[in-house]
């Protein structure tokens, strides 16, 4: 470990142990790399590549994938205007990233604070928030989903509000269970006898405890909002085009599966490449950020399973 | 026991009146059935007689005073589209979607059990590595996608399979092996984690020592307290495939709840949405109180 008093050498530190962790577990490391391109994709693909996504080529249509006779971009084929699917996809990811992330933020800022208030007080608000997640769960999330977005225009806004609400619940359960169980802890009481406020209790002793599983809960929950919103994009009840989503994208390849079979298959290759990878970095996660299990990776990586 | 079961009947009922009325009022909102139900050339008399019959003509709130009525009748009021009692459009829907759901739970849950625990077992062994790799892949994938390509493979290419309908028995292996990959592959790893930590307490020590055979240890001793966990996800599986079957129901043209609620709202078929989303609440409901029974029957430490 690197001991030093500046807060940049910790910082660079703590980095470090991090990569270290993630080096020890192979499948870990695939998956970060594969996140990292694909979120670079939703950062910088539409800057640079949405004219090119988007110039319809008539002569190319459906055009097969593996030949380069027209560049590169048509490395994986072309869809039925003739639109190149590899810039497609990349700047498809925009949409398919920033609805998900939005829903899973969304949903974890709302359910966690409501769990940190039902955990931590035994008021009567307590229970009407746990009645209030009980309600949203006994919804049958997806047709409600369905409804909503049928009634109220289906933009990207509403979409992630209702990705978001149906994924509260999960939060808020979570939360309320781990802060019941740290509030009876030493360090609370300790902190508490010592005349801390609520608020510093809370966001000082109790959020840091509990935040690695919110964490890991997040990343799995991030894969599962991906998959709802390309299903409801595959309805033809999530983003409209000319907006583009990888699920979108599958379905409008549908009606050409017989004799153009790529045009659904890459981007659904990029959806089940991208949650995979999301499964794999919670799963690493949730023994990197347990302090009983983290000598497995630290062990040299072997014992992981 | 009693207390408990009224208590849950009784937040679900509130919650589910709180749907209808949001369903009732959201849906309205969305147009009139008319203009989808009449042609472009339909006179001012006919649209007028069309929304008298239907009761579309009375304001919202008396509209919604009418159906209240009716339910209170438990009459659900007719389908515009079918011209037959909502309900009744409904549950033969919601037949085909149950016995959908049970033959993929049921497969789902004996092939996940079976081969979760044998990966407990031997953590970190070849099969383990095999399946914990098929099960984060089978969790990941999206169903529609799975539903094309199979229809690409099976049905297109090799023509073993019908691509969609119902009839045979061959109409339903797609769509159940399709719904089967994601709760096997999430269900599989819960039952692997919780058969990591069952195999590795204290009372299983003490029946290997006693030289208890590796089999009744995994399926006798183990599996039961391992089941809690497992049990939720299954019930959180299976209300999935009870209310989400959806997108495979539109995929493979079966028509069940899902695909009748997505016809019902394309088609602005109030009664049927409402009717539709009563069933499938009332539906989760009992599963909830199904797994939380089935909680008490394994750990008798639980009572409600």
């Amino acid at each position: 470990m690197i001991q030093t008093n500046s807060s940049l050498a910790k910082e660079r530190g703590r980095l470090a142990t991090v990569l270290r962790l993630l080096w020890a577990d192979k499948f870990a490391c695939f998956a970060a790399l594969v996140l990292l391109t694909v979120v670079l994709c939703a950062v910088l693909g539409p800057i640079w590549l949405s004219d090119e996504a988007t110039r319809q080529n008539l002569r190319g249509r459906n055009a097969p994938p593996f030949e380069l006779e027209r560049g590169l971009m048509y490395i994986l084929g072309a869809d039925q205007l003739g639109r190149p699917l590899l810039p497609r996809m990349i700047v498809a990811a925009r949409n398919t990233m920033a609805v998900a992330a939005g829903a899973v933020i969304c949903s974890m800022v709302i359910g966690s604070a409501l769990g940190l208030v039902a955990g931590y007080t035994r008021s009567r608000w307590s229970q009407v928030i746990m009645r209030l997640g009980d309600v949203i769960m006994s919804f049958p999330s997806l047709l409600l989903a369905v409804i909503v977005l049928y009634m109220l225009e289906p933009s990207v806004a509403n979409i992630v509000l209702v990705l978001a609400i149906t994924r509260i619940p999960i939060y808020l359960r979570t939360t309320r269970a781990e802060v019941l169980e740290v509030r009876e802890r030493m360090f609370v009481q300790a902190a508490r006898v010592m005349g801390t406020s609520d608020r510093r209790i809370v966001f000082r002793h109790i959020l840091p405890v509990v935040m690695p599983t919110l964490i890991t809960i997040a990343t799995l929950d991030f894969a599962f909002v991906m998959l709802a919103e390309s299903s409801l994009s595959f309805l033809g009840i999530g983003i409209q085009p000319p907006e583009i989503t990888w699920g979108l994208m599958v379905s409008q390849g549908r009606p050409y599966l017989t004799n153009a079979w790529w045009l659904s298959f890459w981007p659904g290759l990029a959806i089940i490449l991208t949650t995979l990878s999301l499964n794999l970095l919670s799963a690493w996660m949730r023994i990197a950020l347990d302090p009983v299990q983290r000598w497995r990776l630290e062990m040299g990586g072997r014992k992981n399973g | 026991m009693k207390r408990f079961i009224g208590k849950r009947a009784i937040a679900s009922a509130i919650s589910l009146v709180g749907l209808v009325i949001l369903v009732f009022f959201l849906s309205r909102l969305t147009g009139d059935p008319t203009d989808l139900y009449l042609p472009i050339d339909a006179t001012q008399e006919m649209r007028d007689r069309f929304r008298e019959l239907h009761g579309l003509n009375d304001p919202l709130i008396v509209q919604f005073g009418h159906y209240v009525a009716d339910l209170a009748r438990l009459d659900f009021v007719e389908s515009i589209r079918q011209a037959r009692p909502a309900m009744d459009v409904v549950l033969e829907g919601f037949r085909w979607t149950l016995t959908l759901a049970v033959i993929t739970m049921t497969l789902v849950t004996v092939a996940a059990i079976v081969i979760g625990s044998l990966a407990a077992f031997n953590v970190g062994g070849v099969f383990d590595r095999i399946t914990s790799f098929f099960s984060l892949i089978g969790a990941s994938a999206p169903d529609f996608w799975i539903a094309i390509v199979g229809i690409v493979i099976f049905s297109v290419q090799l023509r073993w399979l019908p691509t969609s309908g119902t009839g045979t028995m061959w109409h339903w292996i797609l769509p159940i092996s399709v719904l089967f990959i994601r709760p096997f592959g999430l269900i599989l790893q819960v039952v692997r984690g919780a058969m990591i930590t069952a195999l590795s307490s204290a009372y299983v020590k003490t029946a290997k020592a006693k030289g208890v055979p590796p089999r009744p240890i995994i399926f006798v001793h183990a599996l039961r307290n391992a089941m809690l966990p497992v049990i939720t996800v299954i019930g959180d599986q299976a209300a999935g495939i009870l209310n989400g079957a959806v997108v495979v129901e539109t995929i493979f043209g079966f028509p069940g709840i899902g695909k009748q609620m997505i016809d019902a709202i394309l088609q602005r078929d109030f009664a049927v949405i409402l009717a539709a989303i009563m069933v499938s609440a009332i539906a989760i409901f009992l599963m909830n109180l199904l797994i939380d029974l089935a909680y008490a029957l394994l750990d008798p430490r639980i009572r409600y």
